[in-house]
């Protein structure tokens, strides 16, 4: 019963020495693969500057397209959804388990609505043809290729940020399954803290992806 | 040894410094800054991100590893962005 080393921990893998051990290595893991993850928006964050920089007005003209109003809720309602993960992370580190499903679950529904809301917004840019691609007008003074390039980096940026948004919602369906069945303890909670901060890796992307594309030029003829 | 367990105040005032953060990002988007505008917002965004960084994913009470696989990530960033508008930002340089 005491700490032989013969006596495993409660909720010890084999093949780790120590609780600590197996969370330090559960979280490094995770953040090694946030950090391509990091690097695989960046390079649309790059490619962003670079085209704004060549195409300002017609980026200016494009950003002026998009709901306001709309964007600045979805930020609350992802900036919400992460506070729901990071309590259902607390509510799992000191063991209750019926209100870490709770709120894993709260943060699945607001995550819905972000993408409700998303669905409402691009199917607004589809029908006033706003897409790029051939069905793609654009009246000027801006150049039309200029306005172009902005959507195609508005839809492949937010299209990224929404793909993982569904696949952290499928993980976090699961998640709260099991964190319901009770498979998580104050020992050992690593896949509730993973996942977690992989929904608050997608919340920073949103951060500035909502400055970048929504507020640009805002105060320009007003 | 065991893991530190961040108070749930700590949350709802991040949580509440994160919106407040986004009310002044959408304000100040209106407001005739020049090229301060950017500068403003980008600002906010960093220290938004920082924020969720430091307390929602629990780096500030992380061991040193983490720390450093975590500023790696946004230092090699950094360096993409750089190293790339060093180039394309100067090129009208050596034309003109």
């Amino acid at each position: 019963m005491s700490s032989e080393t013969t006596t495993r921990a409660w909720g010890l893998d084999h093949q780790f020495d120590s609780l600590e051990q197996q969370r330090e290595a559960s979280f490094l893991g995770m953040w090694i693969f946030l950090v391509t993850e990091i690097m695989f928006f960046g390079g649309l964050f790059a490619a962003y500057i670079l085209y704004r920089w060549y195409n300002h007005d017609g980026f200016v003209a494009g950003s002026h397209e998009l709901d306001v109003t709309l964007g600045a809720f979805n930020t609350a309602v992802l900036i919400g959804s992460s506070l729901t993960m990071a309590l259902a992370v607390w509510a799992a580190q000191v063991g209750r388990r019926k209100l870490t499903a709770l709120y894993i679950l709260l943060t699945i529904a607001l995550g819905l609505v972000f993408l409700g809301v998303k669905v409402i917004e691009y199917r607004a840019k589809f029908e006033h043809h706003l897409f790029p691609g051939p069905g793609f007008e654009w009246p000027g003074p801006e150049p039309a290729a200029s306005v172009e390039m902005f959507f195609n980096l508005y839809f492949l940026m937010t299209g990224l940020h929404a793909l993982h948004m569904i696949i952290g919602i499928g993980m976090l369906l699961v998640l709260a399954w099991l964190a319901w069945r009770g498979v998580f303890s104050p020992e050992n909670h690593n896949l509730v803290e993973g996942m977690g901060l992989y929904w608050h890796f997608v919340d920073i992307v949103w951060i500035f992806l909502f400055p970048l594309l929504y507020l640009l030029g805002r105060n320009a003829g007003a | 040894m065991a893991e530190h367990v961040t108070p749930i105040r700590v949350y709802i005032l991040v949580f509440l410094a994160l919106m407040v953060g986004t009310a002044i990002t959408v304000g100040v988007a209106y407001l005739h800054l020049g090229p301060l505008n950017d500068l403003v917002a980008m600002a906010i965004a960093v220290t938004k991100a920082t924020l969720v960084v430091l307390y929602f994913m629990h780096v500030r009470h992380s061991s040193r590893l983490t720390k450093i696989t975590v500023v790696a990530g946004f230092l090699w960033l950094a360096i993409l962005v750089g190293l790339l508008l060093s180039d394309y930002l100067t090129r009208g340089f050596l034309s003109s």
